[in-house]
């Protein structure tokens, strides 16, 4: 079975009118810092990694057709179910958040930067073309910069790299890079004065 | 006093079947032990009242008034941030993207929701949405229109898909007749929009 995104929306066909918000509305639903709550209380748990939850999110049939808030939700209840959480015979969890460990947890965050083992491939200003295919799993390339041209802008370090986190195949940690696209490369014409970035990891890149 | 419903009515509060839903994930993962419900009261209490826009306000403000922390903030921006008190979850690795008079910088996540929470909190609705996410990158001056911002055409407007864990924040240019104002007042004029790119810092007020 092929691995089918439904987050991938970048240029996608969409003409709604985006609806500002107030700074301090932060929830519109009784439920959902519940929500919020129980989200980052069940991934401190360690059952899954951060690249795994966003697989399971994007690959929610109906993901166009809910709130952000439920997306979550819907994506942790498989994250349980796929883990047998949901069972009578659930397996214990590895570890618990406590109340108490909250602000530290918060506090230190999880940094995904790793050390270098290899040189970076690419160099500032570089040009570099991204892979055109759709890959059988989860992928941080987005489909509107694939096949594309850009240069290389920025070098960030070296970063777990997604693709593979997020199939359970471990860190593999890879040279990220922001690559600028001029918008006539992506959009084959350029009415809007714009250069949009993406971050890549060395794996999507080619020189070109 | 008389009971005036009708009879089998329930007595009960109707509740939002997802309220319900998530009222029972809550209580079973509870009893299996998973989760600290005390855990959950400090996290939302967290994102509703100490981590928010206010932080990226400090921030920004501090960058307008001095010009060595704004080289920091330009350079090394997780380390700067963090020597303002604020780090952690999703500000691991933070980048400060600065608008001049002919580059205004704007952020989205095409892909999910990545957003910097140590700054500015959780992010609103429509950062999540649909509209946003498929419009900023490939019409970024109708999505502006939409906040109400219009800029010149010759204004480059640079869009920043945060794709990977590299979090981005937006360093607006500082309003006109400002000299005279000190950080916390320069903060006021900081809106979490205009950190995110698609909205300008308050004017001064007369």
């Amino acid at each position: 079975m092929s691995y089918i995104s439904n987050a991938d929306l970048g240029g996608s066909n969409e003409s709604r009118a985006i609806t500002p918000e107030p700074e301090n509305e932060v929830f519109h639903e009784a439920w959902e810092p519940r929500v919020l709550g129980l989200v980052l209380a069940t991934n401190a748990v360690g059952l899954w990694n951060i690249d795994m939850n966003r697989a399971a999110r994007e690959t929610l049939p109906n993901y166009r057709d809910l709130s952000y808030y439920e997306i979550w939700l819907a994506a942790l209840e498989k994250n349980l179910h796929v883990r047998g959480v949901l069972n009578e015979d659930a397996p214990p969890p590895p570890r618990v958040l406590q109340a108490s460990a909250v602000a530290a947890a918060l506090a230190s965050g999880s940094p995904c930067s790793r050390e270098p083992t290899a040189t970076a491939r690419f160099a500032l200003g570089q040009s570099v073309r991204t892979h055109a295919g759709q890959p059988n799993h989860h992928t941080r390339l987005p489909a509107y910069a694939r096949g594309k041209v850009g240069v290389i802008e920025r070098i960030h370090g070296v970063f777990v790299f997604a693709d593979t986190n997020a199939q359970g195949l471990g860190e593999s940690p890879q040279w990220l890079y922001t690559v600028a696209f001029d918008e006539s490369e992506l959009w084959g014409e350029a009415a809007q004065g714009s250069v949009v970035s993406i971050d890549a990891w060395e794996p999507y890149l080619v020189a070109a | 006093m008389s009971d005036t419903k009708p009879p089998g009515h329930s007595h009960t509060k109707t509740v939002n079947p997802l309220e319900q839903r998530v009222r029972d994930l809550e209580a079973l993962l509870t009893r299996k032990g998973y989760i600290d419900p005390a855990a959950l009261d400090v996290l939302i209490d967290t994102y509703e009242s100490k981590v928010g826009p206010r932080n990226g306000a400090i921030v920004i403000a501090r960058a307008w008034s001095d010009a060595e922390f704004r080289r920091r903030l330009t350079r090394d921006a997780t380390a700067a941030i963090a020597s303002l008190g604020f780090t952690g979850r999703q500000g691991e690795h933070m980048v400060a993207v600065e608008n001049t008079t002919d580059l205004h910088n704007m952020v989205v996540c095409t892909l999910c929701s990545c957003y910097p929470w140590a700054v500015l909190g959780l992010p609103p609705t429509w950062y999540k949405s649909a509209p946003y996410r498929s419009r900023a990158v490939k019409d970024p001056r109708g999505v502006l229109h939409d906040f109400g911002v219009h800029l010149p055409q010759s204004t480059r407007i640079r869009v920043w898909d945060s794709t990977a864990e590299v979090r981005y924040l937006v360093i607006p240019r500082r309003p006109a007749n400002s000299e005279h104002l000190n950080d916390t007042e320069l903060a006021a004029l900081v809106t979490r929009d205009s950190m995110i790119g698609v909205g300008l810092p308050r004017p001064v007020p007369p």
